[in-house]
């Protein structure tokens, strides 16, 4: 072939045209064999540069790089725009349906007495209260006695208590966490900030609002010039925490051995008020017993029951789901947050 | 206790104005539930009259026996109306509804044909009429009560509401219609009358001997009046019965309609004795060798030695306080009557009524502590009622024993606004202390509060406090929040339990909570034995079936497992974390130190000691398939080996180290069971469930479990990380034959020990079993750096030699070619 500048032109041309004309990189690649590659019209007159005078050299040359030039960018933009037409191609063929159920692992989740212990002592912490915590079998002076509960009171009867065998030895199921209180109390100085959930006993037939086991939290404050505002307060805050912003408790005078004065509390809750737990001062002859001071010191002490919280709240309707164990009723609960 | 408005009427000027709610209210604010308001008759409109029945036809070829019966109603002809009852006579009074007449439940009454007759009317029940529950016959008055045509409804008090009220256990005084009345009078700011002020003002004159008195044991006061005379023929009064009837209790006769109505009255349960059925005197005293009573119920009642009782000479005539005998009771021929009233010991009554598991409207009263006046005053007002009603006259009045009252309490004023957390002023403390009966006196700085002798609870400045708390209103007390620390935070081992179980819920376990109760079958097919088979019994279980406090987890979550297996999940994982009540100690008589001091330090710790250790546990099971049937492929089942990782997973992420070696630990497989050490002492156990256990609960085959002796596991050591070291890994392989009993865990200390400091970590890869002669081939992945420079193959290869020589030399492992 001879070295002329039409036939670099031509060559040049026919190259970028079957550049633009490749269809597929495969194309492209048989295109760049016949247009770029040694063998190619273009390799071929650069190859008979060197025969050329020096001055022609040059001349030539010049043409000769930019037609490479221009063949190579054109190359390089074809080979772009068909490689992001391939993946493009690719990434459609290789769509699912992201919607297939893909986890089959089981679902777990707490027990809403787990959901619920864990929600009334983060609430306590962040009040400054430690979680106390006591045995579930207990010494019938710590359940009874000690919270000035006498010995002929009739909660003390086998209809009531749960009692172990020999009877002698005193020992009941607590009907109460009171007595993780009366430990606080004869193991701590005051003052004591305290809440005990746990799990309590009485001799009661499982229907569908009683369970012989149930859950309680129990809190106890000892200090110096504790009143029953403080306790009020305590439990309008607590009452909100559990129950919503517009929770508000009512305090009605009743009975209990280990408080004086004592009170029921209520609180309101979906436009009526709900029955929700005793509370009252320590009784002093309590804190005489456990050797405190009460010239010096007095408390309050609440209690409720978590089953009827959780009942009342998540509008459970019947025990037996909460005692069962049945996976259904936990699942529905998560990790409880 | 049910209280009628009318009743309380008497002794307490209610405004009409007031509404019952109202009432109901002031009751609530003082620290009386109200369980219910019954407003009765209060959709009964008339015309209801008295009616004379002057004829009766029964009329024939009914399927039950029907009447038709002609009235005089005040009218000018014979009203004829059919009635289905046969309680009545001619000559009797009855209650006769008159056409346009309404009864409760919008029953409207109209003339009507009925059994082939023409009925102008009904005659009533009073369940009809919405007085009670009696529908056993209908309403037939007291002769000579009413005349025919007299208006029925205000004759018979229908329309009234009765309060049923809750009294505490500390406010036995309002167990009457004189308690109720004051607490609503002093909630409300309106005078009162005490009807024991009435009955305070009443004289007798004595015309004989009584019956004697005699108080041995049991009680403080005893009074006896004696009446003969007493006329066997007179009914009691219509407005008494209707009284009773509207407080719950039936009318008997007149002598007993008397007592009830005075226990009610004024709070004193009395006993009424036919006086010629008792020989000599009247006695309280303990049963001792009596052997036993038929009481009024006509119960047989074997006595207790302890037991206090009232006796003659010769028996023992009343259960004290509790329920009378059957033989001294007032009969229809009664006409001397010893009339008894005592204030008992309150134990004692508490403790008759347990014995005998008879709680009584007089046991409940006793045992919670009556005025001491009463026993003079309720006797005086009930004998002034025999006297008016049954004719009786009076023969004299027989008494032992003395009152003594509650001594004062010395009360600083500031007390109690101190503890209720209000500014209140010394002279509304005295206000309100006076309001519920206090006397008041000025001793220095403090009050000297004197109780009234019915408030037998108040003891003490809180007792006192609460008095004055609660007729200021509870609704007067602020809400400030006391002043608590900042903040306080879980213990190790809560902050341990919370995360544990919310680590186990993301790994797929739903939590359950059992009833900590089971028997020794379940005990016997756990195949526990020894120690590990004894826990506690209860003396008093909720059922037989269940006597025995849990000596471990996995019964309760086998029951949990059985249950939701039997409702159709036959996959899934659940966890149980709770104490157990292994035997620790042998039990010993408990120790009960009297209260109100501190017992000394000794006696505490015994306290403490004499409880069992209650260990805490968590424990799993694995049922059926490790997740749902998946279009992914083919999901195995758990078995063995889920369990164990699982407790390796869990003490991993207490970041505890531990050592595992094969046990035959039940309920588990004998051959399938890790038992996991920490520090040589045994803290969990893991793997398949005895297949055994697993039919007997109904459960799939390789069902698995596990379990941690959470009170065991040290706490978490302080986390001090290597530093982390950027050089490349070495990696070598290495695949060792072994004997098949060889375990694993002991082929891989073997390594670890071989192969020096700088292994990083150790992976068996691969197990294969088929190597023959009784051997298995285990392939380990060891990668080994260090520090400071990247290892040479010579430095490696070296290192992994020595790793298998060790291996060679501890457990037999020869390099598999």
């Amino acid at each position: 072939m001879t070295l002329t500048v039409s036939a670099i032109e031509s060559a040049s041309q026919a190259a970028l045209q079957a550049i633009k004309g490749a269809k597929s990189l495969d194309e492209l690649k048989a295109v760049k064999i016949e247009h770029v590659g040694d063998k190619s019209p273009i390799s071929k007159l650069n190859q008979s540069l060197g025969t050329l005078e020096a001055s022609e050299r040059a001349e030539f040359g010049k043409v000769l790089g930019q037609a490479k030039a221009a063949i190579g960018a054109a190359f390089a933009s074809q080979q772009t725009l068909l490689e992001e037409e391939r993946d493009a191609r690719v990434l459609l063929e290789e769509v699912v349906d992201v919607t297939l159920p893909t986890s089959n692992a089981h679902r777990g989740g707490l027990h809403p007495l787990t959901v619920i212990k864990n929600e009334v002592s983060d609430y306590f912490l962040s009040q400054g209260y430690s979680i106390a915590e006591g045995p579930e079998l207990e010494a019938g002076w710590l359940n009874f006695d000690s919270l000035n509960i006498p010995a002929d009171h009739p909660a003390r009867t086998m209809q009531d208590t749960f009692f172990i065998e020999p009877i002698e030895s005193g020992l009941v199921l607590r009907t109460h966490t009171s007595p993780v209180q009366v430990r606080t109390m004869l193991t701590q100085e005051p003052p004591i900030y305290i809440v005990s959930p746990g799990r309590t006993f009485r001799a009661d037939e499982l229907d569908a609002t009683h369970s012989p086991v149930f859950s309680q939290v129990e809190g106890l404050v000892i200090d110096k010039g504790i009143s029953m505002a403080h306790l009020k307060g305590a439990l309008d805050d607590f009452a909100s925490t559990m129950f919503g912003p517009e929770a508000i408790t009512r305090l009605r005078p009743s009975f209990f051995p280990f408080t004086e004065p004592s009170a029921e509390v209520d609180v309101w809750f979906n436009n009526r008020w709900i029955e929700w737990g005793g509370c009252g001062m320590v009784n002093p002859k309590v804190l005489e017993t456990c050797g405190i001071d009460t010239s010096v010191y007095s408390g309050f002490a609440f209690g409720m029951g978590l089953e009827r919280t959780l009942m009342v709240r998540q509008g459970i309707k019947d025990m037996h789901d909460i005692v069962e164990g049945d996976i259904r009723f936990s699942r529905s609960f998560g990790l409880g947050l | 206790m049910r209280a009628p408005r009318s009743w309380i009427n008497e002794y307490v000027n209610l405004p009409a104005s007031i509404t019952d709610d109202e009432i109901a209210t002031a009751l609530v604010r003082v620290g009386f539930e109200v369980e219910e308001v019954i407003a009765q008759g209060s959709d009964l409109t008339g015309p209801l009259v008295v009616g004379q029945v002057l004829s009766i036809e029964e009329v024939e070829g009914q399927k039950k026996p029907i009447r038709y019966v002609g009235l005089d109603c005040g009218e000018k002809e014979t009203r004829y109306v059919i009635c289905g009852a046969q309680n009545f006579a001619v000559g009797d009074l009855v209650v006769a509804s008159l056409p346009g007449a309404v009864l409760p439940g919008g029953f409207a009454i109209a003339a009507r044909e009925t059994y082939g007759h023409t009925s102008n009317g009904m005659i009533c029940s009073a369940k009809e009429l919405g007085m009670g529950d009696d529908h056993s016959g209908i309403i037939v008055l007291p002769t000579a009560s009413a005349k025919p045509g007299d208006d029925a409804i205000s004759l018979l008090h229908i329309q009234d509401t009765v309060f049923d009220v809750a009294v505490n256990p500390d406010r036995g005084y309002a167990l009457s219609i004189r308690g109720l009345a004051r607490e609503i009078s002093a909630s409300l700011g309106l005078s009162f009358t005490d009807p024991a002020d009435t009955a305070a003002k009443l004289k007798f004159s004595d015309n004989g001997t009584p019956v004697t008195a005699k108080l041995s044991e049991g009680a403080m006061v005893m009074y006896l009046r004696t009446l003969e005379e007493f006329d066997t023929r007179a009914q009691s009064p219509l407005w008494m019965r209707r009284r009773l009837e509207k407080c719950g209790m039936r009318s008997i006769s007149l002598a007993v309609d008397i007592t009830n109505y005075v226990m009610l009255e004024l709070g004193q349960p009395l006993h009424a004795f036919d006086a010629d059925k008792v020989d000599g005197y009247l006695e309280i005293r303990t049963a001792g060798k009596s052997k036993s009573l038929i009481t009024l119920d006509g119960q047989e009642r074997t006595l207790n030695s302890d037991d206090l009782v009232v006796a003659d000479s010769r028996n023992v005539l009343a259960l004290a306080g509790t329920m009378g005998g059957l033989d001294s009771e007032i009969t229809d021929s009664t006409t001397r009557i010893a009339l008894e009233a005592v204030r008992f010991d309150q134990i004692s009554i508490a403790k008759n009524s347990r014995r005998h598991k008879l709680s009584t409207e007089a046991s409940r009263r006793l045992e919670r502590g009556v005025d001491p006046v009463l026993a003079e005053l309720s006797s005086a007002r009930a004998a002034s009622l025999m006297m008016e009603l049954g004719g009786a006259t009076y023969v004299g009045t027989s008494s032992s024993g003395e009152v003594s009252l509650r001594p004062a309490v010395t009360l600083s004023p500031s007390y109690v606004g101190n503890r209720v957390g209000l500014e209140i002023s010394d002279a509304v403390v005295k206000e309100k202390l006076e309001l519920v009966g206090c006397s008041v006196e000025k001793a220095g700085e403090n009050f000297l509060v004197t109780p009234p002798s019915w408030r037998v609870e108040l003891l003490t400045p809180a007792d006192l406090t609460e008095e004055v708390a609660r007729n200021i209103g509870y609704d007067k007390i602020p809400s400030i929040l006391p002043p608590r620390r900042a903040s306080a935070e879980l213990t190790a081992s809560q902050k341990r339990r919370r995360l544990l179980a919310q680590s186990l819920v993301s790994r797929g376990y739903a939590e359950v909570s059992s009833f900590p109760f089971v028997n020794e079958d379940v005990i016997a097919r756990m195949g526990f034995v020894g120690p590990r088979a004894a826990s506690y019994k209860l003396a008093n279980p909720m059922s037989e079936d269940a006597p025995y406090l849990r000596p471990h987890l996995l019964p309760g979550l086998f029951e949990a497992a059985k249950r939701n297996f039997g409702r159709g999940f036959k996959d899934f994982a659940i966890f149980e974390m709770g104490v157990i009540f292994k035997k620790s100690i042998e039990l010993t008589p408990g120790l009960f130190p009297p209260t109100g001091t501190r017992p000394s330090e000794k006696v505490i710790q015994e306290i403490f000691d004499s409880v069992p250790t209650q260990l805490s546990f968590v424990g799993g099971v694995l049922v059926g398939h490790v997740g749902t049937a998946s279009w992914k492929g083919k999901v195995r089942s758990y078995d063995w080996s889920d369990a164990v990782a699982e407790v390796e997973t869990i003490l991993g992420q207490m970041n505890l180290s531990w050592t595992v070696k094969s046990s035959d630990f039940a309920p588990w497989h004998p051959g399938r069971c890790a038992e996991f050490l920490i520090d040589g002492k045994p803290v969990a156990h893991a793997g398949e469930i005895h297949p055994r256990v697993l039919t007997d609960f109904g459960l799939p085959e390789r069902s698995s479990a596990w379990s941690i002796n959470l009170d065991a596991l040290p706490a978490t050591p302080l986390v001090t990380p290597k530093p982390i070291v950027a050089m490349p890994p070495a990696i070598q392989d290495l695949a060792l034959v072994v004997d098949a009993h060889v375990s694993a865990a002991s082929v891989q200390a073997a390594l670890i020990e071989g192969a020096g400091e700088l292994l990083e970590s150790i992976n068996l890869f691969d197990r294969y079993e088929a190597v023959g002669d009784g051997k298995v081939s285990l392939a380990f992945t060891l990668v080994f750096r260090a520090a400071d420079r990247t290892l040479t193959a010579a430095e490696v290869s070296g290192f992994r030699d020595a790793a298998a020589a060790s291996a060679a030399k501890k457990v037999g492992a020869t390099v598999r070619a």
